[in-house]
């Protein structure tokens, strides 16, 4: 059953009859990724104005695998079981060149966490489970065909000039965050630029319905028999919707790509059969390219505004919730005054740091996909012809290397005998506790770990005291009977300490992450 | 310096003869794609990344 696009209200605000008085952030873009930012700082008590110029969700399936990471910022935001139950959940993603398989990857070989590896979820649903969220929440205030047409950065605040169908109005704000995507028009306002590469290529992106009993896999094609010379990719979706991305080459016209009569018979050759309906077709091409810096004063990027990369990896909407998990917490505290302005820079520090991890394996994973003519194409197909008769070479493959998070340079207390999975820098990993979740423990200020030891007493900060059990030995303290874990908001281990541990290490180490010190 | 570049084989000559039989009758894009899957099985065996990267800075000196 295809997606039923409800426009969503439009409501005059109240800025074009009287001035509002001056808001703490303005977001600019109901997108996954400026509707996540407003839940995420109504959870920590900061109230935001939402803007869009549009009023429905996304059309078409656009990103729809949802990682991990992902899941868990979202179940913090208290989506993350709607998305499960509503997603399609996947592991195992199967490579083939020409019709024979050649690679196949497992992407959670483990249990004991909350959240699976993947899943298939088409945008539309993500957009739809945040608005209702953020209509639910009194800390939101979201206002749909408002666009902003100018952005004026002032020392210690910025004004909005918005576009109503009822006319203009304008609204002053502490901070703006720019979530409105890959075109941004906050960035061109800024006159500021991309820097990085653009692919020639052209894919074509389509969702169909149909009755059919694929696995919940991710199947890739090199070259296949269907398709010949190029590259395909078939995804199973909720209500039955598949999405194929077929690669065109660079000749492709997009507008005669999209006819259906030049579509459906495409379809049909991957598929096999014509027993299904079109639902959605596009034709994309691609970029690998992000700001160079992503905070500008009141004025800060987040999302595909900041950064954009090729699909292959699905690093485009998760990278973007892993801005705002980094960023909410961090300007909670700056409005707040618990942290001095200096914290906000370190969002710009790390997030450059995970775009830049995100666009060298989406662009690998492009130009593994579109080589270049001569020596691009020479390796590209010789290392598949290798992978057919010698395994190892299956590991340069590359059909894209699927989203994960990021781990942060920092110079934090560490201790080498504890496991390399959970050093400073890496998302603290989940594991069973109870009947509950590690990962829920977690506070919305400094929490510190008590592993295998009391949690200890220190200011500012949240103790919890863990229980230990196979997965939390595993994953936090390997050889080592009792550690200290300092996990900051965004989960992130902020530093750690074999037992006993003096108090003022932890609470001088809080200090200097408050001041945004890697 | 994790790249070997002292004479480091037993048979040189026999192995340049070798290498040569192998491109016989090959059409320039054969031979070609014979050297590309060549690299990549040998870069496999060496295994040690640093020694890579010198051999192919040492290659494009
Ligand atoms: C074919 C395709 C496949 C993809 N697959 C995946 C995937 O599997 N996984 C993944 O993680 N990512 C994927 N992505 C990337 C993902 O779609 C984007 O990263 C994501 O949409 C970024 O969210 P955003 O909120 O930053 O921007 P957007 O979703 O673009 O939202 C920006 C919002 O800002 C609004 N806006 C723009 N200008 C203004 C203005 N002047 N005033 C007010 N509002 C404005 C727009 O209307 C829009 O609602 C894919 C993308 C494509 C195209």
């Amino acid at each position: 059953m295809p997606y039923d696009y409800q426009p969503f209200p439009y409501v005059a605000p109240p800025g074009l009859t009287a001035p509002e008085p001056r808001h703490q952030v303005v977001i600019v873009g109901a997108g996954p990724i400026g509707l996540a930012m407003a839940l995420d700082l109504a959870g920590r008590g900061v109230p935001s104005v939402v803007l869009d110029d549009n009023n429905v969700v996304s059309v078409g399936s656009r990103a729809i695998c949802w990682s991990k990471r992902s899941l868990e910022i979202l179940d913090r935001l208290g989506l993350g079981d709607r998305m499960v139950e509503k997603g399609v959940t996947w592991k195992v993603g199967r490579t083939f060149h020409r019709d024979k398989e050649v690679f196949n990857f497992n992407l959670q070989p483990e249990d004991g966490h909350k959240m699976p590896a993947f899943i298939n979820l088409q945008q539309y649903y993500v957009e739809q489970f945040l608005v209702e969220a953020a209509q639910d929440n009194p800390l939101v205030d979201l206002r749909f065909k408002n666009k902003v047409v100018a952005v004026d950065r002032q020392p210690d605040h910025a004004f909005v000039d918005i576009e109503t169908p009822d006319g203009e109005y304008s609204l002053e704000t502490d901070y703006v965050l720019a979530c409105d995507g890959a075109r941004s028009p906050v960035r061109h306002m800024l006159g500021l630029d991309f820097d990085g590469e653009l692919f020639e290529e052209r894919f074509l992106i389509a969702d169909i319905e149909m009755e059919a009993d694929f696995p919940s896999q991710r199947w890739f094609w090199f070259e296949p028999t269907f398709h010949p010379g190029q590259s395909a990719l078939l995804h199973k979706q909720p209500d039955n919707i598949y999405r194929i991305d077929l690669q065109l080459g660079w000749d492709a016209d997009p507008e005669v790509e999209k006819q259906p009569d030049i579509v459906i018979p495409r379809i049909e050759k991957v598929v096999g059969h014509r027993d299904f309906r079109l639902d959605w077709v596009s034709v994309y091409t691609f970029q690998c390219r992000r700001l160079e810096n992503f905070v500008h004063g009141r004025v800060i990027f987040v999302g595909d505004s900041a950064h954009v990369v090729s699909p292959f990896g699905a690093r485009g909407g998760n990278g973007g919730l892993q801005d705002v998990d980094n960023l909410g917490w961090k300007l909670a505290a700056v409005l707040n005054d618990q942290a001095p302005g200096t914290l906000l820079d370190s969002y710009g520090r790390e997030r450059a740091f995970g775009a830049d991890e995100n666009i060298t394996h989406s662009t690998r994973a492009t130009r593994f996909m579109t080589p270049g003519d001569g020596v691009e194409r020479l390796f590209r197909d010789q290392v598949l012809a290798l992978a057919a008769k010698a395994p190892f070479a299956r590991a340069w493959v590359n059909s894209g290397r699927l989203s994960r998070p990021c781990i942060y340079p920092m110079e934090a207390p560490d201790n080498a005998q504890l496991p390399d999975i959970t050093r400073p820098g890496a998302v603290a990993s989940d594991a069973p506790q109870g009947n509950g979740w590690l990962l829920h423990s977690i506070g919305a200020d400094m929490t510190v770990l008590g592993i295998g030891c009391d949690a200890p007493d220190i200011k500012g900060a949240l103790g919890v005291t863990v229980e230990v059990n196979d997965h939390v030995r595993d994953r936090y303290l390997g050889d080592c009977a009792a550690a200290i874990y300092l996990i900051r908001p965004d989960h992130i281990i902020a530093g750690r300490w074999i037992t006993p541990v003096e108090r003022p290490a932890t609470q001088a180490r809080i200090d200097t992450v408050l001041k945004g010190a890697p | 310096m994790s790249l070997t570049t002292t004479p480091n084989l037993t048979d040189h000559d026999g192995f340049y003869e070798e290498l040569l039989a192998a491109h016989r009758d090959l059409t320039p894009d054969q031979s070609a794609a014979l050297n590309a899957q060549l690299i990549m099985i040998l870069a496999n065996h060496i295994g040690d990344r640093a020694a890579l990267s010198e051999a192919i800075a040492l290659a494009k000196s």
